[in-house]
């Protein structure tokens, strides 16, 4: 489904990620973590498509097309989703006048009809259950004055609304008590599919006792130096990152 | 607020001697916002038109019509309200307009009357000479009354033409106005609108102004806030692009304690529009507990818009809360991503923001089926489906009715 081969992307000349590889398989669910500033957030960024980062080589394969050939909007209309970890408020768009302009678009993108309204409003209401929307958050404005709990659920809303083929959720715990993160977990976890897959960027170990992963990948110093079962999460939660460290500067790691 | 070029240029434009020939209003006429009911006062080419009474008088004692009949029949009632321009606030296009007027309306409503529909003046002109229209329209409105009034500015002919409108408003102890008006002028037409309102106690002045399109607007707003605990609340959006040139003077004056004044105008200028927001509050020295807030945003699409804001307070008391803002800058970049990231155009994208920006201001309309109308306006305007040729502003016969995607309602 995604096939990442040795990209390289850098930030006005600083290079960021340096030859990061990757391949997710529909049904996986993939955690990427790793400390700070090793490139996490860069990748999300780079296979969303957001202007500002330089791919200097490489290629990112979504079911066999190189979405570095694509626009944003495009990449998501072939079924990519970032659940982002600041959303932006955008006062004055509702959240249904989003949704409705997004999914009709996407749709036509497929060569399908668009959703009459009454239809549209069916979706709606079944797709708010998926992260417990009971108040009428949904003709709110996009995000504006919401808690950081309810920027994420909206999120996974959002997520459970386009239906996308890969999911790529940038820390979408961080911020998060506990129960916003079952909510939004519960809501990942509902989505999950034979022919989607979701890849879970964190800090923590914390989302993934939630979220079982199927593969860790650990990312330091802009490359996937480690990769492992999910039991990997749960040692990086023990020792921190310093073995990892170690390792790789010894040279034992990719 | 002087304005000597556009004096100059005024002689080069002939006021239409006598009304047109009369033909039914709705041949000119066909605004039909549904549900709003509007009682309609129509101007043609600067001329009153009317097939039965020139000046009616309601069964609540409400008079509305001819503003010239009315200074025949019943000058007791318009004179005290006629010509409040302090002598520093008079420049020569009021002077003009005050010697030489065509017609305009005059609206009268008595004390502890309470209009249940809005009164509409519709000016439109329909003429390929260089025409000028000189149009005064007064309005007044008695102690606890109310009422709502809809002014629109049309062209529905191309061509040259000069209006010089000024409306004069009177607002007595607790009485409230909405006033709404809608502008939609032709690249070559010139429109001035001066427009002076006096406010007693506890009355409530509520301006909403859309420009839709210009060749030059030019809209002076003078609020005197005479007596305490008056209040005036002025909202603005004008919308221009190609050579169009927009310009919003406004003077807010807090002659007494306890009033409150607040100001939101906003803009979108494409190609090489341009507009200038003069927003001027004055509080006198006894204006004591005065709230004055000022707030002009606008949104430029391309390098050779131009727009000049100019936020002013000018305070003389000292126990006063007043706010002034201006922004003037581009959509917001990481809002276009997010919306893009979600599958939407960037062209799509670029409409949701700017429509979002500027529909703020169509939620202050509290007339429900004029707000519909007037955002489905603002978003055929900057889909760039609303032009000049769509006659009446307001106009409803050759559009279905407007069909709103989803009810937000049920959600």
């Amino acid at each position: 489904m995604l096939k990442i081969e040795n990209l390289h992307v850098s930030i006005k000349e600083r290079e960021i990620l340096k030859g990061v590889n990757l391949e997710v398989k529909p049904g996986e669910v993939h955690a990427i973590m790793g400390p700070n500033g090793t490139g996490k957030s860069t990748l999300a960024s780079v296979i969303a498509g957001k202007e500002g980062y330089d791919v200097t080589d490489g290629n990112i394969f979504f079911n066999g097309k190189n979405l570095l050939n694509l626009s944003v909007e495009d990449r998501a209309r072939e079924g990519i989703f970032i659940g982002f970890q600041y959303p932006v408020e955008i006062p004055g768009v509702s959240i249904a006048n989003f949704m409705r302009t997004a999914l009709n678009e996407i749709r036509q993108y497929r060569g399908l009809d668009p959703l009459n309204g009454a239809q549209f409003l069916r979706l709606m209401n079944e797709k708010k259950k998926v992260v417990e929307l009971t108040e009428k958050l949904s003709n709110r404005s996009v995000n504006e004055g919401f808690s950081g709990g309810e920027k994420k659920r909206n999120e996974i809303f959002q997520m459970a609304m386009l239906e996308p083929k890969l999911a790529i959720l940038d820390e979408t715990d961080s911020g998060l008590d506990i129960d916003a993160l079952r909510i939004v977990a519960n809501g990942v976890n509902q989505l999950k599919r034979p022919d989607n897959a979701t890849i879970v960027i964190t800090h923590y170990q914390r989302l993934l006792d939630y979220i079982v992963p199927d593969v860790v990948h650990v990312l330091f110093e802009g490359k996937i130096v480690k990769s492992g079962p999910k039991e990997l999460a749960l040692e990086l939660e023990k020792r921190g990152y310093d073995w990892i460290k170690e390792e790789y500067e010894q040279g034992k790691l990719a | 607020m002087k304005s000597p070029s556009y004096i100059e240029k005024i002689t080069q434009y002939q006021q239409q001697g006598t009304p047109d020939p009369y033909r039914p209003v709705e041949e000119y006429f066909q605004c039909q916002v549904r549900q709003m009911g509007s009682v309609m006062l129509p101007m043609l080419n600067g001329w009153f038109v009317q097939d039965a009474d020139e000046l009616a008088t309601y069964p609540n004692g409400v008079v509305a019509g001819s503003l010239k009949t009315a200074l025949k029949r019943c000058p007791e009632l318009v004179r005290p309200c006629l010509s409040r321009f302090a002598p520093e606030e008079r420049d020569e296009l009021i002077e003009s307009n005050e010697q030489q007027f065509n017609d305009g309306v005059f609206i009268y409503v008595p004390d502890d009357v309470k209009v249940e529909h809005p009164f509409q003046i519709v000016s439109l002109v329909n003429s390929r000479d260089n025409l000028l229209v000189q149009n005064r329209h007064v309005v007044r409105v008695g102690r606890n009354a109310s009422l709502s009034l809809i002014q629109c500015d049309d062209s529905i002919q191309s061509g040259s033409n000069f209006l010089n409108v000024v409306t004069e408003i009177s607002l007595s102890e607790n009485a409230t106005l909405h006033y709404y008006k809608t502008e939609n002028k032709e690249a070559d037409s010139i429109l001035f609108h001066h427009l002076l309102v006096n406010q007693e106690a506890y009355s409530l002045f509520l301006s909403n102004a859309i420009t839709f399109n210009a060749g030059y607007v030019g809209n002076h707003i003078r609020v005197n806030l005479n007596a305490p605990f008056a209040e005036t609340r002025l909202y603005g959006l004008y919308l221009v692009d190609k050579q169009q040139h927009c310009d919003n003077q406004i003077k807010v004056s807090h002659n007494a304690t306890d009033c409150k004044s607040f100001q939101l105008y906003k803009g979108i200028l494409d190609d090489e529009a341009k507009a200038g927001f003069h927003g001027h509050v004055v509080v006198q020295p006894d204006a004591q507990r005065t709230n004055a807030y000022q707030t002009n945003r606008n949104i430029l699409l391309t390098d050779k818009a131009v727009v000049n804001t100019k936020p002013f307070l000018e305070i003389y008391a000292d126990d006063v809360q007043c706010s002034h803002g201006a922004t003037v800058g581009q959509l917001d970049e990481e809002a276009l991503y997010y919306l893009r990231s979600r599958g939407i155009g960037e062209r799509s994208a670029r409409k949701l923001l700017m429509f979002a920006f500027a529909n703020e201001v169509c939620n202050y309309v509290e007339i429900p089926a004029l707000k519909d109308r007037l955002s489905d306006m603002v978003q055929r305007r900057l889909n760039g489906e609303l032009t000049i040729c769509d006659q009446c502003l307001l106009h409803n016969a050759n559009h279905s009715d407007i069909i709103f995607p989803i009810d937000e309602s049920k959600l």
